[in-house]
């Protein structure tokens, strides 16, 4: 168990409380993308949440990087694993990283802390995932949001889809869904995925100030609240583990997959 | 509504600015990839700034193989 205030300081992200607030910075270059490493350090961040609730109201999530909140997961580390073992393995390995990043996300998304995801530019596949498990997403004006994942044969991993339905109307989740596009903070908060929309570089001030404004209220009633109004949608969350491992054996994604990890097109992220 | 030269000039004007390149030094028929060297990320950031600029959605897949201004102001000069 930390104590409250001390830093934790790993090589993809690093959290410490402050003033009842947990704070987790991702700041793994290029983009934090979700790999091997950055899974083994949210696992060992959600280990900890237990104990950092009973000491904090909130916590906040944000990228210390320039290029963005978070890429999604790390498909060049997915693409060389794959192909250094056989089919089988492969497999089996991509449905034991999908239980693992879904423990974590969970883990998050009920945690009675309320959850701020602070984000700025790229948001994309995982990582839009990772915010949406939050109660609340503030973004940057410049912040953009996708789930390019149909380019590569696939569905979305880390419980994109059920949260999303959660919170969205089904129109909406199709469209992002199904064209892969991506679309700008002001959209994202038109359809009513974003609570607020602030200038360049305000996104974590906005989060504390909301952090601090949450800290006003009962925490137990909070908590409360959030148990009622945020139900976790587990039976659909194991429907996509099993819908991506059943289309993570077709050849088409190990092409998609190559194609991604070889482009130099400038929008690689397009099928 | 804007004339199609007009969104072609604020393109260029804007892309000026926001990649620190002189407006004089950018053509509508350069390829912007090249002239403003910019990368997937940077192209992203262009994206969203054309979109807050014009007030308009731009579909990214509409945009494929897009490389150069005036093509890129026909695409948003048909959503104005």
């Amino acid at each position: 168990m930390k104590s409250p205030g001390e830093m934790v300081r790993g090589e993809a992200m690093s959290y410490a409380t402050k003033d009842g607030v947990v704070e987790l910075a991702l700041h793994r270059a290029p983009c934090n993308e979700i790999g091997s490493l950055a899974l083994e350090e949210l696992e060992a961040f959600s280990h900890e949440l237990e104990s950092l609730e009973r000491s904090a109201h909130a916590l906040i999530i944000y990228s210390d990087l320039q290029s963005g909140f978070c890429a999604g997961a790390d498909l060049r580390e997915l693409y060389q694993r794959s192909q250094s073992m056989d089919k089988a393995a492969a497999l089996k390995g991509v449905r034991d990283f999908l239980e693992r990043i879904h423990r974590v996300l969970n883990a998050i998304d009920a945690t009675p802390l309320t959850t701020i995801a602070a984000v700025h530019g790229v948001t994309f596949g995982g990582g839009f995932e990772l915010a949406l498990t939050c109660d609340l997403i503030i973004a940057d004006k410049m912040a953009r949001f996708c789930f390019p994942e149909l380019r590569l044969g696939l569905i979305p991993g880390f419980g994109g889809i059920p949260r999303l339905k959660r919170d969205l109307g089904n129109a909406v989740v199709r469209d992002l869904l199904l064209t892969g596009r991506s679309f700008n903070a002001a959209k994202a908060q038109q359809i009513g995925l974003v609570s607020q929309v602030v200038s360049e570089g305000e996104a974590l001030r906005a989060a504390r100030a909301a952090a601090a404004q949450i800290g006003k209220f009962d925490r137990q009633t909070a908590a409360a609240a959030k148990r009622f109004i945020k139900p976790v949608p587990h039976e659909e969350l194991r429907q996509e583990i099993d819908i991506f491992c059943e289309l993570f054996a077709h050849p088409t994604v190990e092409a998609g997959l190559k194609k991604f990890v070889e482009s130099t097109d400038p929008q690689p992220y397009l099928p | 509504m804007e004339t199609a030269e007009k969104t072609l000039d604020e393109i260029l004007s804007l892309a000026a600015a926001h990649f620190k390149v002189p407006r004089e030094k950018l053509s509508p028929d350069d390829d912007f990839f090249k002239t403003l060297g910019i990368d997937s990320l940077q192209t992203l950031d262009l994206l969203t700034k054309l979109e807050s600029h014009f007030r308009v959605e731009l579909p990214d897949y509409e945009l494929q193989g897009v490389s150069d201004f005036r093509t890129l102001a026909g695409k948003i000069q048909a959503r104005l």
